[in-house]
């Protein structure tokens, strides 16, 4: 009796989020694919999977998904690959704007925009998920590999993107973020977090980018004040791509060779990386550096927090104005913490206490022309102020828990 | 003589039943779960091919309507029996559910699809229908299409026919699904009031700025015509509640920031896109404006739309880069 009350309530709490056969769509590469596939990720209702065969799926314009609770599922990131490469239209391959939604075990290569784009699609997964532009950093491809935007709960995990003109995976305006167990390479920025709150960026590989890892808050958007942040575990390793972001974009600044950068955000916390061989700044902690009327922005670097991180190497080719001379400065090797110096004693801290060069700007908006560099002492306060919760749900790392 | 006499007779109470020689539209299938296979199930037209509206479908036309590769667009509204829109101000008129809207899109004089937009108790639903090679019954294209075509201007094209979710990114508030093109403010009043006499519409909304008409682009100040076309053509995703929400750039017919329309305001997500500009649009200078560079690509990521055009609009493009060029720097 007891058990069949049991049985009963399950089942209509069940019913409440999804139907209660949730279904498996099968589709296959080969002719037709494109409206095959399309009319799936279309028909399917909450709790279904699209379960996409092993292949190469020939695609004409990007895929879009508004169902929630779907799971797109392939037979693995080499196995399932959705080939944009004849793309005619549509601003990314895959958009995702619906709820609850698992991406995994499938490819999207050379899209003409961004890869896979979720916006205001909560609690969005990609596991084990490849974009890959195939050849190589060019300005020509697209500009972001993995791109939720605008969303609340955000785990990307075990992915693979590698030739992005923007940023590898990029995650704006959103918050309660997990970023882990990534592959970035080849793209101007390897991870990039904007205009976001609590994200945790942790046990990810960026190599080979031209910067790795950025924390960037923006003016003029409708979400501000990123923040609450905490980048560690991470391996940070010979970004030295030269930057081929198109101009106009914020990463088309970024010096060639820096490994973590931090502009105009709130609470960060750097801690227990290995940042190896990036030949600006293993770590570069800023202010918004262009001229801006939003009155709701604050442009200046808040309570950043350097931790104990492994530095190797690094510094020793640095892709800033008067680079050479600073490099000989410093007997062949910037420190590892540069601060542009905007931000006053509140911008930056250092755990244990140490020395950073600050390139002395006294102004928001300066030039490196106008930079007093000069080796200072950054002290451990007396009182640090920590970001506090970050990451995804817990519910969205146990939708993929094997 | 007896069967000619029924079959007359038979004939009669068709007529009778709906007067315009039509049957009636059929709301249960606008108001239905699902999605209808053929267009023909809703009973809009009295004759398809010729565009001929059945009884209670009102055509209309918008003040500056989208351009999509200068195919002919036919417009029309259907309030079903005994219920009203409601006038909302300038902005958009509220349909009540049972509502449909539909658009057909011609090109070389064929009918090439049909696009409804249902009212239903859950909300707005968008599906686009494929006209057959004889005109005589357009098909359900759920997942979309592509189509090789002649663009107005002579240009072989790869028309794009959206998919049901395509129909959706550009007809979104709040992640809803919501008609975009009957705004007061872009319907002319004559119509308004021929509306409202009809029954079909509450109240004649006050308009106190309305957009030009696009015939009229050379006779108005550019910032009109301009400010017209991009509200038409633009703001339904680049607005504060809609799908480019994310970007800042907003271009509807009420917005006054000049920053919110991309004076001086620098790209944030648009990779490529920027086309190697610094900002959006700067004043006086439209070959550096993004907002121009983009609108003349074809490049899929670069281009914008992003769906719904395979051609750069000459006319659109002109007014625009008109507009950026008289602006005072």
């Amino acid at each position: 009796m007891r058990m069949t009350t049991f049985t009963l309530a399950a089942g209509s709490a069940l019913a409440l989020s999804a139907p209660a056969f949730a279904r498996t769509i099968d589709v296959a590469p080969g002719e037709g694919a494109q409206a095959r596939l399309q009319e799936a990720l279309i028909v399917a209702v909450p709790g279904d999977v699209v379960q996409l065969a092993a292949g190469r799926y020939v695609l004409t314009d990007g895929l879009s998904l508004d169902v929630d609770g779907v799971t797109l599922r392939g037979a693995g990131m080499d196995a399932s690959v959705l080939d944009f490469t004849g793309q005619q239209g549509a601003g990314e391959g895959l958009l995702v704007t619906s709820d609850q939604v698992t991406l995994r075990d499938f490819a999207v290569e050379n899209t003409k925009g961004d890869g896979i784009k979720s916006k205001g699609a909560d609690n969005v997964v990609y596991y084990r998920v490849r974009v890959t532009w195939t050849g190589g950093p060019k300005e020509t491809n697209g500009a972001y590999g993995i791109y939720p935007v605008s969303s609340t709960g955000v785990l990307i995990d075990g992915c693979k993107v590698s030739g992005a003109s923007d940023a590898g995976i990029y995650v704006g305006q959103s918050k309660a973020i997990t970023v882990r167990h990534n592959y970035v390479e080849q793209s101007v920025a390897g991870i990039e977090i904007e205009n976001s709150r609590q994200a945790l960026v942790t046990d990810n590989l960026v190599t080979r980018n031209t910067g790795g890892i950025l924390v960037f808050d923006l003016p003029n958007l409708p979400v501000m004040g990123g923040g609450e942040t905490v980048i560690e575990h991470n391996l940070v390793v010979a970004n030295d791509t030269p930057n081929f972001a198109p101009k106009g974009n914020i990463v088309a600044g970024v010096p060639r060779g820096t490994g973590v950068m931090v502009m105009a955000n709130d609470t960060v916390l750097v801690k227990d990386n290995l940042l190896a061989d990036n030949p600006t700044a293993q770590v570069m902690v800023v202010a918004y550096p262009n001229a801006f009327t939003d009155t709701r922005y604050n442009p200046l670097p808040r309570r950043v927090v350097i931790g104990e991180n492994r530095f190797v190497g690094g510094g020793n080719d640095p892709a800033l104005a008067g680079g050479d001379q600073l490099k000989a400065a410093f007997g062949g090797a910037l420190p590892p913490v540069v601060w542009d110096g905007l931000g006053g004693a509140a911008a930056l801290a250092l755990t244990p206490s140490g020395k950073v060069l600050s390139l002395g700007l006294t102004k928001q908006g300066e030039g490196l022309d106008k930079a007093q560099p000069a080796l200072v002492e950054v002290k451990a306060p007396r009182q640090l102020v920590l970001p506090g919760a970050v990451g995804a749900p817990p519910a969205l790392a146990a939708r993929i828990a094997r | 003589m007896k069967a000619l006499l029924a079959a007359a007779l038979l004939a009669g109470a068709a007529i009778a039943a709906a007067p315009s020689g039509a049957p009636p539209v059929n709301d249960a299938v606008i108001t239905g779960a699902g999605f209808p296979a053929a267009l023909s199930e809703y009973g809009f037209f009295a004759d398809g091919a010729a565009q001929r509206p059945a009884a209670g479908v009102t055509p209309y036309r918008l003040q500056t309507p989208l351009w999509s590769d200068g195919a002919e667009k036919l417009r029309f509204a259907y309030v079903p029996k005994g219920t009203q829109a409601r006038a909302q101000g300038a902005g958009l008129l509220d349909f009540p559910v049972g509502s449909a809207l539909i658009k057909s899109f011609k090109l070389d004089g064929r009918l090439i699809e049909t696009r409804v937009l249902l009212h239903r108790a859950d909300g707005w639903v968008a599906l686009p229908y494929r006209w057959n090679a004889d005109q005589s019954e357009a098909r359900l294209v759920l997942g979309g299409a592509r189509l090789p075509l002649t663009a107005q201007g002579g240009q072989a094209i790869s028309y794009a026919i959206p998919n049901k979710n395509q129909c959706k990114e550009c007809h979104a508030v709040d992640g809803a699904v919501t008609p975009i093109g009957p705004k007061a403010w872009n319907l002319s009043a004559e119509w308004l009031a021929m509306f409202a006499r009809s029954g079909r519409l509450d109240a004649v909304p006050a308009v106190a700025r309305r957009v030009p008409l696009w015939e009229d682009r050379d006779k108005v100040p550019v910032a009109m015509a301009a400010r017209g076309y991009l509200d038409a053509n633009c703001a339904h995703c680049h607005n504060p509640r809609g799908a480019a929400s994310n970007s800042g750039l907003y271009l509807g017919w009420d917005v006054t920031d000049p920053v919110q329309l991309g004076v001086g305001k620098r790209p944030v997500a648009a990779g490529r896109g920027a086309g190697n500009l610094e900002f959006d649009v700067v004043p006086g200078d439209p070959a550096h404006s993004i907002l121009a560079y983009r609108m003349a690509s074809l490049e899929g990521g670069v281009a914008m739309p992003e769906v719904g055009r395979s051609v750069v609009d000459p006319a659109g493009q002109a007014v625009v880069e008109r507009w950026i060029m008289e602006m005072k720097r």
